[in-house]
């Protein structure tokens, strides 16, 4: 009896996570099995879509690398990721730093507020934006993006980073005060080198929300060759005639890319880093 | 154990530090310097230009004129005379209501499910994460093939099931449903998309608290002869209710601001019948470059979303307290 | 070596006195236990001294000298914590090279150093492990051979054993106190055990509520305690307090003994004694009752060692007595040492 019941709430379970995973991934999949169907297979309504009715083919991938400016959306997007990542290190590092330790419950509610800037959407500040890079001379530049991306990529990682500073021991740090250093040099040689999963995680997280960022690039780029990835594929390849094969390829490589780092990183470093080191 | 040792040279104490030297002591003088640029940084690009969309939306700015005119809430009336943008502020609602009360149900099944150990789990997570984790407007370009007028895989399932596409079938006897070009469907097409989308991550915060609570209090509860549902509803449901408010506050936020899954998916269409007021106002702003109309129309999503973030916050905080 | 000395120094937390006015000065090379219950500001005391916290007013001296505006590293002071604080990132060798480091030391001379201090402690074997890969024990030495390859002029030791068990807690201080003799340096040490801070200092300043209420030996604190707090808060049992008129008067626990094991001495004072209630403790028995109805709050305890075997049953009422010498009388008011009064 108790055996049977374990049984049934077993298949409750696995039923329950298999329609989620398959609710979820449902459009992937789909991004996968068109990718490597011949044209004519996906256009013959006759045929079962579920199935390769003729045998798989690469053409899609070869026209989306070399008949179109996917590559050049990858390089784009890459050099915006990493620049963008950079600004949000040097800016947000010691800012979290600096609110976690030094300015007490002040510092708790300007970080809250640091926060919920994160939540004032682009969709309120594309439009001045636009502007505002217009009187800079930025528009039609992945410069703009440069510019305009910290100012969500910074509260999100500053959050985030107050989170990874409170979990180290204040003690480690006076240790450190009382070892010889001086407040700055104490955070630089014990407070980042202990940080490093947190500032990892922070380099991904930033990097993958410029990844998906999509108002700002369709608000102020428009020439093809300065399209990042997320704008670039759902307003260039679909161009006149919808070639879904490549439209299908073009969406799924960078999603499986993105996906892959972040997830990887969402649990990675949750593990405390200092247990053991601290109490007896 | 501990040797004798002879007394070494001292160290000794030192003289005041130069400036420098203060400086990199000086907890006053290095904190304002650490956070400044973040501070700089955000009122230079978030409240600047925020200030300057309510200066737009009270101008008549458009894109190609640079000489701004004060015309007071002439934007705002003929933003509120305009059926689009009503239709617009309606859709908003109905999308992100709908929507964020579907994901809560689900998130709290799905995360119910997820709290359990199972074999392939670390597959099923990546699985049901890749909504939120893979850019959106990549994720909606599947949805668009999916439900694509000829070729939808859903409707070729439908007539093959018999419900769809032949003679006395419920859906009706066309071959396709036409997803999103008749409005009632395309609008829960960008349903179903947000709800797809907002999941993994109402799902992730709903773990995280459903795993905070103590296993003592879950042992007390079942000794004391509660079943699944009472549990559910009289400890478990009372004790996430501040972490579900944060779940739905998130949910709210990106799915009243968000104008990608309206914007890749129908353009607004068919005849603005999934408009909201992002991809109007982006429509109206930078499309057609009425920049005051734009800003009033976006200004729109402000003073909704402050009263939902006081309104969410509020309610998580007082139930902490007590 | 240097003395450290505070000068009416006080902080506040918002509208929180920690530290209340205290002033202090110790001996070269001396041992001084900061004693106090949890919350009394020892802790915060001993954080203004190595310059962790910034007094609110008054000064620290160290060797003499004016530190109050000074960072810590300048002091020339070591510190351990009550975590160790040990950086959990780096082997033990490097934990114990930091300190070296930061001064700039030359790479040449770490090895010797770190090898000479880690060999004070016995850990020598020790230092190409990680902190989490150590005992509580051994946790506790690499933070003092860290303290100590500074060679510092003061030690400030924060409640340095309380995360050892009890076995070994008794042998660290046994070499605790060892050490600080060999090296002989002035050292701060803050504990809210009585047992540690008897057994360890050379003298005790025991705080309560941000204030220094006595500085002593360990005799003096607990034979002649300033007022009732040190009375009430020394010894276990604690000393017992009655009151009389217009004093409160107090005697150990041990010296409140049956009349006939009291014996001989005519200077005694006699009580009835009506026992409640007894433990056994093996060494000691402990036994509750109240005497008498001339005091008022009579409830007291006596501690008779085992080699004491006069049978004494609960619900009896026997005659006990103190020496008059062991008395101490307190003004009932201030709660300060006051003179004898005839009970």
């Amino acid at each position: 009896m108790g055996r049977l019941k374990r049984l049934g709430a077993r298949s409750t379970l696995y039923a329950v996570v298999a329609f989620f995973a398959l609710f979820s991934a449902f459009p992937f999949f789909w991004m996968v099995i068109t990718t490597f169907k011949r044209s004519h297979d996906l256009y013959t309504l006759e045929n079962n879509p579920f199935l390769f009715n003729e045998p798989p083919t690469l053409e899609h991938l070869h026209g989306l690398f070399f008949d179109t400016w996917f590559v050049q959306y990858l390089i784009n997007t890459f050099f915006v990721g990493v620049v963008v990542v950079a600004i949000t290190l040097v800016v947000a590092v010691p800012a979290a730093y600096s609110l976690t330790r030094w300015a007490g419950r002040w510092g708790e509610n300007l970080g809250i507020g640091i926060f919920l800037t994160y939540l004032v959407p682009p969709t309120l500040l594309f439009i001045p934006l636009s502007r505002v890079i217009g009187v800079l001379g930025l528009q039609e530049t992945l410069w703009s993006l440069i510019l305009i991306y910290p100012t969500f990529t910074i509260p999100f990682c500053t959050w985030l980073l107050m989170g990874f500073f409170k979990s180290i021991p204040p003690d480690i740090e006076e240790q450190a005060l009382i070892d010889g250093y001086s407040r700055l040099g104490a955070m630089l040689k014990i407070v980042l080198p202990l940080s490093i999963p947190g500032i990892l995680t922070v380099v991904v997280f930033a990097f993958t929300l410029t990844m998906h960022e999509f108002i700002y690039a369709l608000a102020f780029i428009s020439s093809s060759s300065l399209k990042t990835v997320s704008i670039g594929v759902p307003t260039e390849l679909i161009g006149e005639f919808f070639e879904w094969g490549q439209l299908m390829a073009g969406a799924l490589i960078p999603s499986i890319l993105v996906a892959i780092m972040y997830t990887f990183f969402l649990d990675r470093f949750i593990a405390g880093f200092t247990v053991g080191a601290v109490k007896g | 154990m501990m040797k004798a040792v002879e007394r070494q040279p001292k160290a000794a104490v030192l003289g005041a530090p130069t400036f420098w030297g203060h400086l990199v002591d000086s907890e006053r003088m290095l904190a304002p310097l650490m956070i400044a640029p973040a501070i700089l940084y955000i009122v230079a690009l978030v409240g600047f230009p925020f200030l300057l969309a309510i200066y737009y939306s009270l101008s008549d700015a458009t894109i190609g004129n640079l000489s701004l005119n004060f015309v007071g809430l002439r934007n705002f009336i003929a933003v509120l005379e305009d059926p689009v943008f009503r239709q617009s502020l309606k859709n908003t609602i109905i999308f992100t209501l709908v929507s964020q009360v579907l994901v809560l149900v689900l998130a709290k099944i799905l995360a119910l499910a997820l709290l359990k150990d199972f074999r392939g789990k670390w597959l099923a997570r990546f699985l049901i994460l890749l909504p939120w984790t893979a850019p959106i407007a990549l994720g909606t370009i599947g949805w668009m093939w999916m439900l694509d007028s000829i070729f939808s895989p859903i409707d070729w399932m439908l007539r093959q099931v018999g419900l769809l596409g032949a003679p006395g079938a419920i859906l009706g006897t066309a071959s396709n449903l036409y997803w999103l070009g008749i409005p009632s469907l395309a609008m829960t097409s960008v349903i179903l998309v947000h709800t797809w989308r907002m999941l993994p991550l109402a799902t992730v915060i709903l773990l995280a608290g459903l795993t905070a609570i103590p296993q003592e209090i879950l042992d007390a509860v079942e000794v004391d002869g509660a079943g699944f549902w009472r549990r559910l509803f009289q400890i478990m449901i009372p004790m996430l209710i501040p972490i579900i408010s944060i779940a739905a506050l998130f949910g709210v936020i990106f799915t009243f601001t968000d104008m990608v899954i309206v914007y890749v998916l129908t353009q607004g269409g068919p005849v603005h019948s999934t408009q909201v007021l992002a991809s109007w106002a982006f429509f109206k702003g930078i499309e057609a470059g009425d920049l005051a109309q734009g800003a009033a129309i976006a200004l729109f999503l402000f003073p909704l979303m402050a009263c939902m973030a006081i309104f969410m916050l509020r309610l998580a905080r007082r139930t902490e307290v007590t | 070596m240097a003395t450290v000395e505070v000068r009416g120094i006080v902080k506040r937390f918002g509208d929180v006195t920690a530290v209340d006015g205290v002033d202090l000065l110790t001996k070269e090379g001396e041992f001084l236990v900061l004693l106090g219950p949890s919350g009394c500001g020892k802790t915060t005391l001993l954080r203004m001294i190595a310059g962790l916290e910034e007094p609110t007013e008054g000064d620290v001296l160290i060797g003499g000298q004016v530190v109050t505006d000074l960072p810590p590293r300048v002091r020339g002071i070591a510190m351990v914590f009550q975590s160790y604080a040990l950086y959990p990132h780096m082997t033990v060798f490097k934990n114990i090279a930091f300190p070296l480091k930061a001064q700039g030391a030359p790479k040449a001379i770490w090895k010797e150093k770190v090898t000479w201090a880690a060999s004070m402690f016995g850990i020598e074997t020790l230092l190409h492990r990680k902190p989490r890969e150590l005992s509580g024990g051994e946790r506790q030495r690499v933070a003092l051979a860290r303290a100590m390859v500074r060679e510092p002029n003061v030690f400030l030791l924060d409640e340095p054993l309380s995360n050892l068990d009890a076995k070994l807690r008794a042998s660290a201080r046994e070499e605790l106190q060892q050490f600080q003799r060999d090296i002989g340096t002035t050292t701060i040490y803050v504990t809210h055990d009585q047992v540690e801070a008897m057994g360890l200092g050379d003298r005790v300043a025991v705080m309560d509520e941000g204030r220094v209420r006595q500085i002593g030996t360990p005799r003096e604190i607990y034979h002649e305690p300033a007022d009732t707090f040190v009375a009430g808060f020394l010894g276990t049992p604690p000393m017992n307090l009655l009151e009389k008129e217009n004093r409160t008067f107090g005697f150990r626990p041990e010296t409140f003994l049956p009349l006939e094991v009291s014996g001989g001495h005519n200077d005694v004072e006699q009580f009835q004694f009506e026992v409640t209630w007894m433990e056994h403790l093996g060494s000691d028995r402990l036994i509750y009752g109240n005497v008498g109805a001339r005091f008022t709050h009579r409830h007291v305890v006596a501690k008779l060692p085992a080699n004491v075997t006069v049978p004494i049953e609960p619900g009896e009422t026997y005659t006990f007595a103190v020496l008059r010498k062991d008395l101490k009388f307190f003004d009932r008011e201030t709660g300060l040492r006051a003179n004898p009064i005839p009970l």
